[in-house]
C-alpha cells in the first residue's frame, strides 16, 4: 500500500542519500521522490511516495525522524493533505483526431506547452490517480511519451508544519582534562 | 587569542577538549599530518594490530566506561576494516567515534590510490556521519559527532577527514554551542503514562520485569534496583543487560531467550505483566512473536521512539531516558504502595513462590565428567574466580551462551559482549579496550578456538601495553554453535566446521614474549586458572573441552520460547 512522507530535511550533504537509504535498507520501495528547498535556503522538503505494508506506515516514519539531518518526517493522507503531481505529455496524434485530443486535454485541465504539425506537449497537473485517467485517454489516441513529476504534498494541518521545541542546543564547559588521566606523556 | 594550527592539531585540540584519555588506531598515508601532530601531543594513542580490532578496543573501552570510545584508521582499506566494529556498535548501541582519514579533496573521485567513498559505505552503518569539507568546520563536526555517539540511543559516529585539511592551518576558535535542528533527544517520560505504569505495577498478580542493554547504556542499575526492592519486582536481565541488576540478587532470575533459563522463559511466559526496560524485543529473546508473554499487559519504556511498538505493541508505551523515567516511575509506585499493595499481595507471593521452585527444579545444567572439561565446568570454575566482579569479554558462539549463563554479574559494564551483530574475534580486542579502562579490574577475554584464530594478532597489542588479560580459549576444535545446528537440523552433516589446527598455546605465548599452557584434564583446571589469574602479566589458557557438547536449553528457530529444549535430544 502507498504511503506519502514530507519529509523536512537539512540541506547537508549526503541527506539524500540518508532518507533513501533508510529505505532501500528496509525494504521499501520508493515509487516516487521530489525534492526541493524551502524558504529557508538551509532547509529542503522532500515528498516521498513509498510501497510499504500499512502496518509499518508508522514505523517508516519513526526511522526517517531518528536520521540527524531530519527536522520532521509527516505522514500525508488524502484527508489531511493535498497532493499532487504534474507531468509533461507528447502525444503524436493523426490530423483527424488532433480535435478530439485537444477535446479530452481540455476536460483535464491539461495547458498546450508545445503543438507542431507533428503533435502536442501538454503539461498537466493533478491527484496522482486523475492523471492515470489522464494518460490512459492520450493512450487511446497514439503513441505518447510521458515524464512525471512524482507527487508533492502539503499538509493542511497547520501543526504538522510547525517543529517541536526545544530544538537542542549543548552548550559547552571547558573543563581541564585530569593530569593522571592523560599521563602528560607525549606519544614520541 | 586564537591559535594558528593545523587540521590535525585541532583534531587532537577537539579530542582533548572531550577529555579522550586514549584511543585506538593504525596510521596510514593520509593520516601521515595527524601522526606527526601526535608525535607531540598528550593524548593517548594505542597502537592496535588490525583496524577492524581498533573499533572493537575502541567499544571494549566504550562498554567498560560508558564513555565515547575513539578510533581511528586512514583511507581506503583502513576505513573499510572499520565497518565490521561500526555495525557492531550500532547493533548494540554503543558511543563511538571514527575517524578516518580520506584522500585530499582535489583527488577525490579520481579513483585516488587508496581512495574509497568512506562517507558512502558508512552511512548505513553508523548513527551519523561526516565528511569535512573545510578547515573551519573541524571543531564543530568533531564535538557534534562526540555530542550524537554519546546522546539519546548511543552509536557509532563517522567522521571522515581529507589528508589536506589535516595540513591546512588556520585559526583555531573553539566550538561553545552545537545546534542540530533536526536531531531530538528525548528525557523524562510521560507523566500520565508513568502514573497508569505505576498503578499496574501494584494491580499485577504475576508481574516480571525484562531490562536490558538501555538500563546500562543509561547508568540506571541503582535506579532499577531502587524499583525492584521497592515493589519486590522479579526480574529477568537480557544478554546485553547482564549486571543491570546484580546476578545475587534476590529477585534476579537469569537472562532469557533462545539459551536463557528456563524459569526465564517461563517467567515471561505465564507472566500478565511485562515491564520492559531499555529492550527491543530482539528475535533472539521472544522466540515466536505471537507466543511471547501471550498473558501479557505491556509497559514499555525506550529512549528510541522507533523501538516502541516495532516488534510488540506495548499497553504502555514510554519514550524516555530509562534512568529519568525509573526516577519518576519509582516515586508513583512508592506514593501508591500503601493504598495498591495489599490487594495483590498474596498472588504476588504465590508468584514468587513459583519463580522459586522452577529456579530449583531447573537450574542451568551443570555436568562434569572425570576424564573430559564440560565447557559447563570451565565457566563455572571462572565464576567462582569472578565472584561476580571480574570483567569478562567474549567471542561468539558456545562459549559466550555458556558465560552469559553461568558467570554472575554484581555489577554493570563487567559483561562485554557482542550481543546483536555476533561479531568473532570480538574478544580480545575488546578485552584490551576494557582493560585500558579499567586497568585495576581482572579481565578475562573467554573465546573459542574458532574466534581466537581471528584476533591472534591483538596478542602484540596486549604484550607491548603490558595488559595482564586472561585469555580463555574454550577449545573444542570446532565451530561449536554451528555444529549445533549441523547436528540438531541438518542431520549432523558436520560441514567445514571442524578446526583441526590449534597452534601449541605455551609456544605461541612464549612467541610474543608472554606465558601460556593447555589444560585438559578436568582435575587440573582449578590449578590452571589459579596460576593464569596469579601470573601478573597476561595469560593464555588454552582449555580443550569436549568436543560435542551442546548448548541448552534452547528455543528452535521460530519456536515460541515456552518450548524449550531442556536436555540433549537423539540426533535426527
Amino acid at each position: 500500500m502507498q504511503q506519502v512522507i514530507s519529509v523536512l530535511v537539512e540541506n547537508q550533504p549526503g541527506a539524500l542519500l540518508r532518507v533513501t537509504g533508510l529505505l532501500s535498507a528496509r525494504g521499501y520501495n520508493i515509487e516516487s521522490l521530489t525534492v526541493a528547498r524551502t524558504i529557508d535556503p538551509e532547509l529542503s522538503r522532500m515528498t516521498i511516495v513509498v510501497d510499504v505494508e500499512e502496518r509499518l506506515h508508522v514505523q517508516v516514519i519513526k526511522q526517517m525522524n531518528k536520521l540527524v539531518n531530519v527536522l520532521q518526517a509527516t505522514e500525508m493522507s488524502g484527508e489531511t493533505a493535498v497532493i499532487r503531481e504534474m507531468i509533461l505529455l507528447h502525444i503524436r496524434p493523426s490530423h483527424h483526431v488532433r480535435a478530439a485530443v485537444l477535446k479530452e486535454a481540455e476536460m483535464f485541465g491539461a495547458r498546450i506547452v508545445d503543438s507542431s504539425t507533428d503533435g502536442f506537449a501538454l503539461e498537466v497537473t493533478g491527484e496522482p490517480g486523475t492523471l492515470e485517467e489522464f494518460i490512459g485517454v492520450m493512450k487511446s489516441y497514439s503513441e505518447i511519451e510521458v515524464t512525471r513529476s512524482g507527487a508533492i504534498a502539503v499538509s493542511l494541518e497547520a501543526r504538522k508544519l510547525r517543529l517541536q521545541p526545544p530544538v537542542p542546543t549543548r552548550t559547552f564547559v571547558r573543563t581541564e582534562i585530569p593530569v593522571e588521566e592523560m599521563d602528560g606523556v607525549p606519544n614520541a | 587569542m586564537a591559535q594558528i594550527l593545523n587540521g590535525a592539531q585541532i583534531l587532537l585540540e577537539c579530542l582533548a577538549k572531550e577529555n579522550v584519555d586514549c584511543f585506538f588506531g593504525y596510521p596510514g598515508g593520509v593520516t601521515l599530518p595527524l601522526y606527526d601532530a601526535l608525535y607531540d601531543h598528550t593524548v593517548k594513542h594505542v597502537l592496535v594490530r588490525h583496524e577492524e580490532n581498533a573499533v572493537f578496543a575502541a567499544e571494549g573501552y566504550a562498554r567498560a566506561t560508558g564513555k565515547v570510545g575513539v578510533c581511528c584508521a586512514t583511507s581506503g582499506p583502513g576505513a573499510t576494516n572499520l565497518i565490521t566494529g561500526l555495525v557492531d556498535s550500532m547493533m548494540d548501541s554503543i558511543p563511538i567515534v571514527a575517524i578516518t582519514g580520506q584522500v585530499s579533496s582535489h583527488l577525490i573521485g579520481s579513483d585516488a590510490f587508496q581512495e574509497a567513498d568512506t562517507f558512502g559505505i558508512t552511512r548505513p552503518c553508523t548513527k551519523h556521519n561526516y565528511m569535512v569539507q573545510r578547515l573551519e568546520d573541524l571543531p564543530r563536526i568533531i564535538h557534534e559527532a562526540f555530542y550524537i555517539a554519546s546522546t539519546g540511543r548511543p552509536g557509532p559516529v563517522l567522521v571522515d577527514i581529507p589528508k589536506d585539511i589535516f595540513q591546512a592551518k588556520g585559526e583555531y576558535k573553539p566550538v561553545t554551542t552545537i545546534h542540530l535542528p533536526g536531531y531530538k533527544v528525548p528525557t523524562g517520560g510521560d507523566a500520565a503514562q508513568i502514573r497508569r505504569a505505576a498503578e499496574m505495577i501494584w494491580q499485577a498478580e504475576r508481574p516480571l520485569i525484562y531490562a536490558g542493554g538501555g538500563i546500562i547504556a543509561a547508568n540506571a542499575s541503582s535506579q532499577l534496583r531502587e524499583l525492584v526492592d521497592l515493589a519486590a519486582l522479579p526480574s529477568v536481565c537480557t544478554l546485553m543487560g547482564l549486571g543491570a541488576l546484580p546476578a545475587d540478587h534476590p529477585q534476579y532470575i537469569s537472562m532469557p531467550g533462545m539459551h536463557g533459563s528456563y524459569t526465564a522463559n517461563m517467567a515471561i511466559t505465564e507472566s500478565d505483566l511485562l515491564i520492559a526496560l531499555g529492550v527491543r524485543f530482539d528475535d533472539r529473546v521472544t522466540g515466536k512473536l505471537a507466543a511471547f508473554a501471550p498473558n501479557a499487559k505491556v509497559i514499555h519504556v525506550d529512549i528510541d521512539p522507533a523501538e516502541i511498538a516495532k516488534n510488540r505493541t506495548p499497553d504502555v508505551p514510554i519514550v524516555g531516558d530509562v534512568k529519568h523515567v525509573l526516577e519518576a516511575l519509582t516515586k508513583v509506585v512508592a506514593e501508591l504502595k500503601p493504598a495498591l499493595q495489599p490487594a495483590t499481595a498474596a498472588p504476588r507471593a504465590a508468584w514468587q513462590g513459583k519463580l522459586n521452585g522452577w529456579m530449583r527444579q531447573h537450574p542451568y545444567d551443570r555436568p562434569t565428567s572425570n576424564t573430559e572439561i564440560k565447557p559447563q565446568h570451565l565457566m563455572s570454575e571462572i565464576d567462582r574466580l569472578s565472584a561476580g566482579e571480574a570483567i569478562v569479554t567474549t567471542d561468539v558462539g558456545q562459549h559466550q551462551m555458556w558465560s552469559a549463563q553461568l558467570i554472575r554479574f554484581n555489577e554493570p559494564r563487567l559483561w562485554i559482549n557482542s550481543g546483536g551483530l555476533g561479531a568473532m574475534g570480538f574478544g580480545l580486542p575488546s578485552a584490551i579496550g576494557a582493560q585500558f579502562a579499567r586497568p585495576d579490574k581482572l579481565v578475562f577475554a573467554i573465546v573459542g578456538d574458532g574466534g581466537f584464530q581471528m584476533s591472534i594478532p591483538e596478542l602484540a597489542t596486549m604484550v607491548s601495553y603490558g595488559l595482564p588479560i586472561k585469555i580463555i580459549v574454550m577449545n573444542n576444535g570446532h565451530l561449536g554453535m554451528v555444529r549445533q545446528w549441523q547436528e540438531l537440523f541438518y542431520h549432523n552433516r558436520l560441514s567445514q566446521v571442524k578446526l583441526d589446527c590449534f597452534p601449541d598455546a605455551e609456544k605461541l605465548a612464549a612467541a610474543y614474549g608472554f606465558k601460556g599452557s593447555t589444560v585438559s584434564k578436568p582435575g587440573d583446571l582449578a590449578a590452571a586458572l589459579d596460576v593464569a589469574i596469579r601470573e601478573p602479566g597476561p595469560y593464555l589458557l588454552n582449555v580443550m573441552v569436549t568436543q560435542f557438547e551442546n548448548v541448552y536449553p534452547m528455543v528452535p528457530a521460530g519456536a515460541a520460547i515456552s518450548e524449550m529444549v531442556l536436555t540433549p535430544v537423539a540426533v535426527a
